[in-house]
């Protein structure tokens, strides 16, 4: 345990309001706090460079999940097993449901928040490819009002993002319209829990005549952030898929994937992995596997 | 180097409230303090234990508001009102809860430094799955490593706890069902 | 989940050999066992340990920030040492604290004690040490290059040279002449405690030190020396102890001479625990090595020579590689018959947080070895792999590669047939084999063989003399005196089951004493699996000792009740005093070794096993999962079910992550993924059913017929699984930890690069 309670002060204004005000009042000093999981892991290993914190846990309206007729909108700290508990993101949203298991143990999916994975921004977010596939919308929120942007404008570098400093991502949207849509996600860890993405490839898409006629991919773990990978899927989108659109997808894959080496897998491994994947979800795409 | 309130008299700290095991208690700690030291430390109940400090490892595991948490991973100010159970509140006026005496006779507990978080996690999978199945379980103890057992008799363990007792039984074990409101 | 098998024996017993509940189970269960991190002492001051941050080099000069009040600290360095500067092990070269130089990084330079933990933490990053680099050696390669020399003469920590026969003439006579070299790497014990000791001192009692530990004489010896005491003025207790694995059987020593100092100095009980941060990054791992195998085999597929180079990387100390050196050396060549062997064996010095003992103790890094190198013998000879083995296994009335001579009976083809049978393994072969072709999942199947000698190696136990009894207090409490330790293994348990079963008496009627070096006799250390076969042996002995002690002055009739007993003990302590018996080890007859020629009985008994893994290999991911694990093994007596099962399933699991998942990875000579969320162990989703099974024997000189138990399950997992990924995928690996990275470089060449996987 190499932090210090006492360097740190941590509020809980108890309601969004009180938050916002506080983070309108001395903007960029306060950082906000959900479950934890991430902000306490860097906490004990005396690496938390926060000296006001906020907490968002316990705050009703940042943690509900609300199906609309058109959409889903899911509170930025609603956690890990509100999602899988959750009989509208079961059914019709498979993949963040799949995602959400994956996310460490049950004791940090009781406490990690759909909304603390996106803003930590880690390239090997467990949620990332799940919500880029289903074309999520971000809203944010701050005494200045709300503001929405695409989840693919949401990350702009190495664990940096679009939030202004008195904002707090408030909502993930979801659009309810991919009933009919096949959908994969696969994540390659280092072992079957507990584990970090070393590559995890997301997808849906919408099949006509054996033509792609809406097509969404993204990956983890193969660029600084969570990337969509749109010249993937320009490869792929109007075609058919046929031997030649899958070479030309793999192509377009490995020329807009930037891997590295880190000490838990190699740029290599994972570039090659990433085309298997892709692979897999196109052959299993053009024989009908895929859960629609 | 700069510090602040840290040599301040505990006074200064606010009044943290939370049930644990069943009894009101207060502390006064800096807000940041992690559930974990604040229930070694100030309450002196050490047998949840330090593993990892970073949410690997489980042995620290909890039930708080009929989740389990990681209390490493608590700061104690987001604990304030709730309803904390740990490996302590688990015997009922000495008598073993059907977890223990199941990891007692079917080898569930080596060396015991993982059991207290174990047997959290195995509470909290029975107070709503009461008859797991073996993949059930095994998802439910995944972040509780145990270096000794190999886990084949936890498994069995926790499986028999269930076999032994029904649903209800192992919920007047556990915990009084609080549920808070979001 | 896990099938128990046991074969009745002929020994009846009423409590060995029976499922009683954990002697310290119940403490566990409810949180109140005290480990070293929930104790505290009146006035406890913390401790922390300032090390290196380079792998080699001289210290040039300490400075100390000025922004901290220093006074408020007690400050060690190696000046403060009273006695000598050194970790007493086998060779006295590491220090107790770095004086002028280091060796590897995190090695200890600078103690610091405040009574806020917090401050400590702060102050740790406020010493500043200014270095003079030398050029550091991390590899066995540049090691035995001797460019760079940072150990002795040659780098050279320890060699030993085996020879039976003549392999020389071998060669020319050989059908087949078959080579390989096999790597294992380091491993990380990871017992979910960490390392943590408190110290007291005082001038009247001197030392007292509580702390999680395996061999609690280890620590007084080593405190003796650093702190020139005599034995009366030095005291080790072990508290509840979360894991240990070998990882605590050399390494407490250096924690315990640490609080010594930081108490000695500030005057105040001290308390250093590490955090798993520098848990992982600061303490012993298990030797990474390189075997090469050069073998000649005759038409008949039988082995004629074995000729073996086995090295070791032992770090920047001796500390034990010598002795995990040793057993490597011993267990190299398996569990075979062959006229003529040579193993070469060499640990080599490298500027790397030196290397010490772990469950197996080298033994896994040459089986690992033998057996994997046995399948590539039988796919170069066209010969089923199981085949190969039957033909060549040891057989009683056989000479292993010592020369010594197998008098108890071997059952291996007993095991290995039980093996075959239990796992279905030809018909599961055959069914991969089919299904394997059009498959992204590719199955298959691998056995090992393997023996594993228990107790201290050759002339050690005698060497060891160890010394245990029981005794019964006045309280009508009946104890069981011994050094040795639990730390899950189940040593409270069997060694009350023992003590129970030879008096007569309940298994509640007896408990363990303390684990207080003020209290217990030097029964030797924890390790070694030796605390069933030859500390219960003294126990079962002593056992028989007292009754007749008991029959003799205390009118005790030949069948007694508890009650009789307990009158018995309260006459005796009236009319003689103190009710005790204790006693010496006795080595089984006919037990000559002979350290000079390597030659002799290297071992009282072994324990012999034969495993099966099913592994799925992933051609999209590239990662091995094991699916099921067949363990048949005849160790001597079970001396409780429960727990023996207990003792292979946690090996295995260990083994599983030795394999395919726990990698030390290194970056200018330290660790770089030292936390759990990057060095990998398998979780519960991750070990598969393991089906256990004893063939039972009784073995006469062992507790109650049990052999040694603790350490064979690491051996055999990691060759049988790599087995099984070549009957898998056709392709050799012959390095572990084997990650999906590896798995990727060997098996990409034989998928094409630009075709889609056909399907």
């Amino acid at each position: 345990m190499r932090g210090n309670p006492a360097m740190h002060d941590l509020v809980a204004p108890g309601s969004l309001g009180a938050v916002l005000d506080l983070l309108a009042a001395e903007p960029g000093i306060w950082t906000p706090i959900a479950g934890g999981t991430e902000l306490m892991v860097a906490f004990s290993a005396g690496r938390l460079n926060a000296p006001k914190l906020v907490s968002l846990w316990g705050i009703s309206d940042l943690r509900t999940i609300q199906a609309n007729s058109d959409t889903m909108a899911i509170g930025a700290a609603a956690t890990f097993l509100d999602l899988r508990r959750d009989a509208v993101i079961a059914t019709e949203f498979p993949l963040l449901a799949r995602a959400a298991s994956w996310i460490g143990s049950v004791a940090n999916q009781s406490r990690a928040t759909l909304g603390g994975n996106l803003v930590n921004g880690s390239p090997a977010a467990d949620s990332s490819p799940a919500l880029f596939a289903y074309d999520a919308e971000i809203e944010m929120i701050s005494v200045r009002g709300t503001r929405r942007v695409p989840y693919s404008q949401f990350h702009t570098g190495y664990k940096r993002n679009v939030l202004a400093p008195d904002e707090l991502l408030y909502a993930i949207h979801l659009p309810r319209r991919f009933a009919r849509h096949r959908q994969y996600l696969r994540k390659v860890g280092t072992r079957r829990a507990m584990a970090i993405a070393k590559v995890a490839l997301g997808a849906t898409a919408l099949l006509e005549k054996n033509t792609v006629q809406e097509i969404r991919i993204s990956a983890a773990s193969l660029a600084p952030y969570p990337t969509r990978l749109f010249d993937t899927e320009a490869a792929l989108l109007g075609k058919a898929i046929t031997r030649e659109t899958v070479l030309a997808a793999r192509s377009a894959l490995l020329a807009e994937v930037k891997p590295i080496d880190d000490i838990r897998s190699t740029a290599e491994y994972r570039r090659r992995v990433a085309v298997n994947l892709l692979e897999e979800f196109l052959l299993e795409l053009r024989r009908g596997e895929l859960h629609a | 180097m700069s510090r602040k309130r840290d040599e301040s008299p505990s006074s200064l700290w606010p009044a943290i409230q939370f049930t644990v095991n069943g009894g009101s208690r207060t502390v006064r700690v800096p807000p940041m303090k992690r559930l974990l030291d604040v229930l070694r430390e100030d309450l002196h109940l050490t047998g949840t234990k330090e593993g990892c400090g970073e949410g690997e490892c489980g042995s620290c595991s909890v039930r708080m508001n009929d989740e389990l948490v990681n209390s490493c991973l608590v700061p104690v100010l987001q604990a304030e009102g709730a309803d904390i159970q740990t490996v302590e509140g688990l015997a009922l006026n000495g008598d073993l809860h059907p977890l223990q005496q199941a990891f007692l006779h079917h080898g569930g507990a080596q060396c015991g430094i993982c059991t207290p978080g174990m047997l959290m996690a195995a509470a909290q999978l029975l107070a709503h799955t009461p008859h797991p199945s073996a993949t059930e379980i095994r998802e439910a103890l995944a972040g509780n490593l145990c270096r000794c057992t190999g886990f084949m008799h936890i498994f069995e363990s926790v499986a028999a706890a269930a076999d032994a007792h029904d649903a209800q039984q192992a919920n007047e074990h556990t915990m009084e069902q609080t549920h808070h409101a979001r | 989940m896990s099938a128990l098998a046991i074969m009745s024996t002929h020994a009846t017993t009423r409590i060995v050999g029976a499922p009683v509940p954990r002697k310290e189970g119940v403490d566990k269960l409810t949180g109140r066992a005290l480990y070293v991190d929930d104790i505290e002492r009146e006035g406890m001051w913390h401790g922390a340990t300032v090390r290196s941050t380079i792998p080699r080099g001289l210290i040039r000069s300490t400075t100390f920030d000025h922004r901290i009040d220093w006074r408020e600290f007690a400050i060690v360095t190696a000046a403060d040492i009273p006695g000598e500067n050194c970790i007493q092990l086998i060779v006295a070269d590491q220090p107790c604290l770095a004086d002028g130089k280091v060796n590897h990084c995190e090695e200890p330079i600078l103690l610091l004690a405040h009574p806020d933990k917090h401050k400590l933490r702060e102050a740790v990053g406020a010493v500043y040490i200014e270095y003079e680099s030398l050029p550091p050696i991390f590899t066995i390669e540049e090691s035995e290059r001797s460019d760079v020399i940072i150990w002795g003469a040659d780098n050279l920590l320890k060699s030993f040279l085996l020879e039976k026969g003549d392999v020389d003439s071998a060669w020319s006579r050989a059908a087949h002449i078959i080579e390989g070299e096999y790597r294992t790497g380091a491993q990380e014990h990871l017992y979910i405690e960490n390392q943590g000791m408190i110290a007291e001192y005082s001038v009247d009692r001197g030392i007292t030190v509580w702390g999680s530990l395996q061999c609690p004489y280890y620590v007084v010896k080593s405190l003796k020396s650093v702190f020139d005491l005599p034995d009366e003025k030095v005291r080790v207790i072990q508290t509840e102890t979360g894991g240990a694995f070998g990882g605590k059987e050399d390494f407490p020593s250096n924690v315990a001479c640490h609080a010594a100092l930081l108490a000695m100095k500030c005057g105040h009980p001290v308390k250093i625990i590490y955090d798993r941060i520098e848990d992982l990054a600061a303490t012993t791992k298990r030797h990474p090595s390189r075997v090469r195998h050069r073998t000649a085999l005759d038409g008949d597929g039988k082995l004629i020579a074995i000729e073996i180079n086995l090295d070791t990387n032992g770090g920047a100390y001796a500390t034990l590689s010598s002795t995990v050196l040793s057993r490597a050396t011993l267990h190299a060549t398996g569990p075979y018959l062959c006229p003529n062997v040579r193993v070469n064996a060499r640990s080599w010095a490298t500027n790397l947080v030196p290397y010490g003992a772990f469950r197996g103790f080298g033994a896994p890094q040459a089986i690992f070895a033998m057996e994997r190198h046995m399948d590539e013998i039988a796919a170069a000879l066209g010969i089923d792999p199981v085949e190969l083995r039957r033909r060549n296994f040891l057989h009683q009335g056989d000479t292993n590669a010592t020369e010594q001579l197998m008098r108890q009976p071997i059952i291996l083809d007993q095991l290995l047939d039980r093996a075959l049978r239990e796992s279905d393994y030809y018909a599961r072969r055959a069914q991969f084999a089919r299904e394997n072709a059009g498959c992204a999942i590719k199955r298959g199947m691998g056995i090992a063989a393997f023996y594993h000698g228990s107790g201290f190696t050759g002339s050690g136990e005698e060497y060891l003399n160890s010394l245990a009894g029981i005794d019964a207090t006045p309280e009508g409490k009946v104890r069981v005196l011994v050094s040795n330790t639990e730390f899950g293994q189940g040593t409270n348990t069997i060694l009350t089951q023992v003590a129970a079963e030879a008096l007569g008496l309940d298994y509640q009627d007896v408990t363990m004493a303390a684990p207080d070096t003020g209290i217990v006799p030097n029964s030797g250390p924890t390790v070694a699996s030796r605390t069933s076969m030859v500390v219960g042996r003294i126990i079962e002995r002593a056992g028989l000792q007292l009754l007749n002690l008991l029959r003799e002055h205390a009118g005790l009739s030949s069948s007694h009740t508890r009650e009789e007993f307990f009158a018995a003990c309260d006459r005796y302590r009236a009319a003689k005093g103190e009710v005790v018996s204790l006693c010496r080890y006795e080595a089984p007859p006919g037990i000559h070794w002979d350290d000079q020629t390597y030659h002799g009985e290297a071992y009282g008994a072994y324990a012999w096993a034969l495993y099966v893994a099913q592994v799925a290999v992933d051609t999209v991911t590239y990662s091995a999962e094991v699916e099921e694990i067949w363990a048949v093994q005849e160790a001597g007596r079970v001396l409780h079910p429960v727990l023996a099962a207990g003792q292979i399933e946690g090996g295995i699991a260990q083994a599983i992550g030795f394999a395919l998942y726990e990698k030390v990875v290194l970056q200018d000579g330290r660790m770089a993924n030292n936390q759990m969320t990057n060095y990998i162990m398998p979780t519960a989703e991750d070990v598969p059913p393991i089906h256990v099974y004893f063939e039972q024997s009784h073995f006469p000189h062992g507790g109650f017929g049990a052999k040694g138990i603790g350490e064979l399950p690491h051996d055999g997992p990691a060759p049988a699984i790599l087995n099984a990924i070549r009957d898998a995928t056709g392709v050799s690996f012959n390095a572990i930890p084997l990650l999906p990275e590896d798995l990727y470089a060997g098996l990409v060449e034989t998928q094409p690069a630009e075709e889609p996987v056909a399907r």
